[in-house]
C-alpha cells in the first residue's frame, strides 16, 4: 500500500534518433512534473488534486501536445480536450473543442463539480469557461511555430500524421539528405496502408495515501484532424477512467482506443477476472489494442504502478512510495 | 447462430403505469409496432445488423413522438443539439456525432463518420460541415423544433426557480401523491410522480439521486424532468453479427454544448462479437458506469449469459430511476431491462415472439 503516481506525455513511433537536446528537454519536463506530483502526494493531497496539478503542468509545457503546444486541425486552429475522473465516487468531467482555455483539465474538473453534466464541448464549453472565470487567452497563444510547420508538412503529404515521426524525419534530413526521400516515401506508404499511429496526449494517474485513485488526460488531438474531430481523451472509459480499483490514462491512436474501450477494459478485467493490475494491462495492451496503437499508465488502489505500450515509445515517468523515480521513452 | 433478433427502444422515463392518455399510448404503440416491422423485414431480407439498426433508428428519428431527430428536446437556449452513434460488433468500427442542428438523420451521419472518415467522432460545426460535404439531407433548424418541446422547455425553466429538497429530514416538497407535478405535453396530461434532481451536499456532482440536500452558491441549479427519451436499436443478423445504434436530442434545458451518453461508445452504445447494446437514461450515469460496455464486459469476463449481464447492469450497477437498455446476443437472445417506471420498447426473434411494451 502507499501512494503511487505515473504520468505520460504520449506514445507512438518515437525514433531512437531523437536529438539529444529534445530527449533531455522531455526527460527534464517529465521529471519535474513527477516531482511536483510526488511532493503533493507526500503532503497528503488527494489523488484528484494531484492528477489535475500534474496535468496542468504538462499542459503548460509546449513540448507536449496539450494546452499550449497543441497540434493543429486542418484549419490551423486548436481544439483541445480533456477528462478527469475520481475513482471512489466515479464522478467525472470532460471537455472538447476548446480554443482559448489555458488549462483544459481544470475546465473538465469544473464541469464535474459545478454542473449537472459530465461533458461540455465547443462553444458551450467556452461559454462555461468564461462564466467560471477560468484563465483564457487568445487562440494564437496556444499555437507554436513547430506545430504550424507540422501541419504544413502534413497537408503537403495530405496525411493525418503524428508529431514524433515528423520530427525524426527532419533530423535524419540534417544528417543524411540522401535517405530523406526514401524515408518519406516509406512513411507515406505506411500511412496509406493503415491509420498512422498518433500519440499526442498527456496524462497522469495517482493513488493517494487513502487508497483513492484518480486519472486525468489532456490533448490537442491529431495533427491535421478534421475540425470537430473528437478523440479518446474526453471519452470516459476510452482514454481516461478511474474507479475503486484503479486509474488509467491512455494515449495513442484515439480511434483505436475508443473502439477498444481501453481504460475501462483494464478495470473490468481486474474486477471481473480478479487479476492484478499488471495482468489486466498486459491483456489490454498486449492483446486487445492492436499493435502500434498506443500505451497507458495505470495505478491500483493498493499502490501498484504499471506503464505499458505497444508502440515504439511512450514518454513516461512513475514513482511509488518508498521507490525510485522511473523515467522512460522506449521499451 | 443463424437466428436473427432485434430490440429497439424509444426511451426510458417516469411515466407511471396507466398515466398515459389513451390517445398518446395508442399512437406510441402503433409507432413501435410499425418500426419493429421495418426492422424485422430488413432482417428477413438478410440486411446486415449495421444496416438494420441504422434503418430502424432513422424511422425513430422521423417520428416526433420520440426525442431524436425531429422532436428533439431543446437546450437552455431553445436550440436543438442532436447526437448519435453506431457500432458494428463484427469489426468494432464505430461512428458518432454531436451538436447537430440541421441534419435530418443523425444516425446516418454517424455511420458516414464511421465509413467515410478517418475518425470515429465528430462534433458541432465540424460535424455540420461534414454533413454538407457528404450531401446528407439537412433542413432548417426550425424543422426539428416542436411546440410541445418549446412547452417542455418553458416548464423546465419554471421549475428551476423552485429549490427542491429531497433530504430525509426535510419536508417532502414534491414527492406527494396529492400534489403531483403535471404538464401538458400536447398529447394529454402526464402526471410525473417525482422528479430527478441532481444534487449532492457540496455542490453539483453527477452523483446519485439519493436524498441529499442540493445547494451550492454560484453553481448552476437545474431540475431535470426524468424523461430520457432517446431512441435506439440493436440487432443480430443471420450471420451472427451484432450492431447497435442510438440517437437523441439529449436532456431538456441542458446547457449548450452538453454531451450525453448517446454518442459515447461504451456508454450509450456498444457492440462486439458477443452482443449489441443501446441504452437510454440519465446520460451522466451511463457515462460514469460505462453501461453499454459493462453488459459486454460481464458477459465476457464473468462468462454470464446476456440476460444475467443485463440484469446486473441495470438493477445492480445503475442507480435507481436512471434508465434502461435493450440488448441482443450473437446467439439470438434478447434482453431488455429498465429501472425507471417506463421504457418504450419492442423486440422480436426469428421464429419467436414479438413484443412491444411501455411498462
Amino acid at each position: 500500500m502507499g501512494w503511487a503516481i505515473a504520468l505520460q506525455g504520449g506514445a507512438g513511433d518515437i525514433s531512437k534518433d531523437l536529438p539529444v537536446a529534445r530527449k533531455e528537454a522531455v526527460e527534464a519536463c517529465l521529471s519535474h512534473c513527477l516531482r511536483l506530483g510526488v511532493s503533493a502526494l507526500q503532503s497528503s493531497h488527494t489523488a484528484l488534486d494531484v492528477v489535475e496539478l500534474v496535468v496542468k503542468e504538462l499542459e503548460a509545457n509546449p513540448i507536449f501536445n496539450a494546452g499550449r503546444g497543441s497540434v493543429l486541425t486542418t484549419d490551423g486552429t486548436v481544439e483541445m480536450e480533456a477528462c478527469i475522473m475520481d475513482g471512489p465516487t466515479m464522478n467525472c468531467g470532460a471537455v472538447s473543442g476548446l480554443s482559448t482555455v489555458v488549462h483544459p483539465i481544470s475546465l473538465a474538473r469544473l464541469v464535474m463539480e459545478k454542473t449537472p453534466h459530465i461533458y461540455l464541448a465547443f462553444e458551450g464549453a467556452e461559454d462555461f469557461a468564461r462564466q467560471q472565470g477560468l484563465e483564457t487567452k487568445e487562440p494564437s497563444y496556444f499555437i507554436t511555430k513547430e506545430n504550424q510547420e507540422r501541419l504544413a508538412r502534413a497537408q503537403e503529404k495530405n496525411l493525418v500524421q503524428l508529431d514524433h515521426t515528423e520530427y525524426s524525419t527532419t533530423t535524419s534530413a540534417a544528417h543524411n539528405p540522401v535517405n530523406v526521400e526514401e524515408e518519406l516515401n516509406q512513411k507515406i506508404l505506411a500511412a496509406a496502408d493503415s491509420q498512422k499511429p498518433e500519440f499526442e496526449t498527456v496524462g497522469c494517474v495517482a493513488v493517494d495515501v487513502h487508497g483513492s485513485c484518480a486519472a486525468a488526460t489532456s490533448t490537442g488531438g491529431f495533427v491535421n484532424k478534421m475540425v470537430g474531430r473528437i478523440g479518446d481523451t474526453p471519452i470516459v472509459g476510452a482514454g481516461n477512467y478511474a474507479n475503486h480499483l484503479c486509474a488509467v490514462s491512455a494515449t495513442g491512436t484515439g480511434e483505436a482506443i475508443i473502439k477498444a474501450t481501453v481504460a475501462r477494459d483494464v478495470a473490468a478485467i481486474m474486477e471481473y477476472r480478479k487479476v492484478s493490475l499488471a495482468e489486466a494491462v498486459e491483456e489490454v495492451i498486449g492483446q486487445r489494442l492492436p499493435a502500434g496503437k498506443g500505451g497507458l499508465v495505470a495505478v491500483s488502489a493498493t499502490g501498484d504502478v504499471v506503464m505499458a505500450l505497444n508502440t515504439t515509445g511512450m514518454y513516461r515517468a512513475s514513482m511509488k512510495e518508498g521507490g525510485i523515480e522511473e523515467i522512460g521513452i522506449w521499451h | 447462430m443463424g437466428a436473427w433478433a432485434i430490440a429497439l427502444h424509444g426511451g426510458a422515463g417516469m411515466i407511471a403505469k396507466g398515466k398515459m392518455s389513451a390517445d398518446w399510448q395508442k399512437r406510441t404503440e402503433a409507432a413501435l409496432n410499425e418500426i419493429l416491422d421495418i426492422g424485422i423485414a430488413a432482417l428477413e431480407n438478410n440486411l446486415t445488423a449495421v444496416e438494420v439498426v441504422e434503418l430502424v433508428v432513422r424511422a425513430l428519428e422521423d417520428n416526433t413522438l420520440f426525442n431524436a431527430g425531429k422532436g428533439s428536446v431543446l437546450t437552455s437556449k431553445g436550440t436543438v443539439e442532436m447526437e448519435a452513434s453506431i457500432m458494428d460488433g463484427r469489426t468494432k468500427d464505430c461512428g458518432a456525432v454531436s451538436g447537430l442542428s440541421t441534419v435530418m438523420h443523425p444516425v446516418s451521419l454517424a455511420r458516414l463518420v464511421m465509413d467515410n472518415s478517418p475518425h470515429v467522432y465528430i462534433g458541432f460545426d465540424g460535424a455540420e460541415e461534414f454533413a454538407r460535404q457528404q450531401g446528407v439531407e439537412t433542413a432548417d433548424t426550425e424543422t426539428f423544433i416542436t411546440e410541445e418541446n418549446r412547452e417542455k422547455l418553458e416548464m423546465a425553466k419554471k421549475t428551476n426557480s423552485v429549490e427542491l429538497d429531497f433530504s430525509e429530514h426535510a419536508p417532502d416538497a414534491m414527492n406527494n401523491s396529492d400534489d403531483e407535478y403535471t404538464y401538458s405535453n400536447g398529447n394529454g396530461i402526464v402526471h410525473a410522480e417525482h422528479h430527478h434532481v441532481v444534487h449532492r451536499e457540496n455542490g453539483y456532482g453527477n452523483g446519485h439521486s439519493d436524498n441529499h440536500i442540493f445547494k451550492k452558491k454560484g453553481a448552476l441549479h437545474q431540475v431535470f424532468k426524468a424523461e430520457f427519451e432517446t431512441v435506439g436499436c440493436t440487432a443480430v443478423d443471420v450471420s451472427g453479427n451484432c450492431a447497435a445504434a442510438t440517437s437523441t436530442g439529449g436532456l431538456v434545458n441542458k446547457m449548450t454544448g452538453r454531451i450525453g451518453d448517446t454518442p459515447i461508445i461504451g456508454a450509450g452504445t456498444y457492440a462486439n462479437h458477443l452482443c449489441g447494446v443501446s441504452g437510454t437514461g440519465r446520460g451522466e450515469e451511463f457515462i460514469k458506469h460505462t453501461v453499454a460496455k459493462e453488459v459486454a464486459a460481464i458477459m465476457e469476463y464473468k462468462e454470464l449469459p446476456l440476460g444475467k449481464a443485463v440484469y446486473k447492469v441495470v438493477h445492480e450497477k445503475l442507480p435507481e430511476n436512471m434508465g434502461g437498455l435493450v440488448a441482443v446476443s450473437a446467439s439470438g437472445e434478447v434482453a431488455m431491462a429498465f429501472n425507471t417506471p417506463s421504457m418504450f420498447r419492442a423486440s422480436a426473434q426469428e421464429g419467436g415472439e414479438r413484443m412491444i411494451g411501455i411498462w
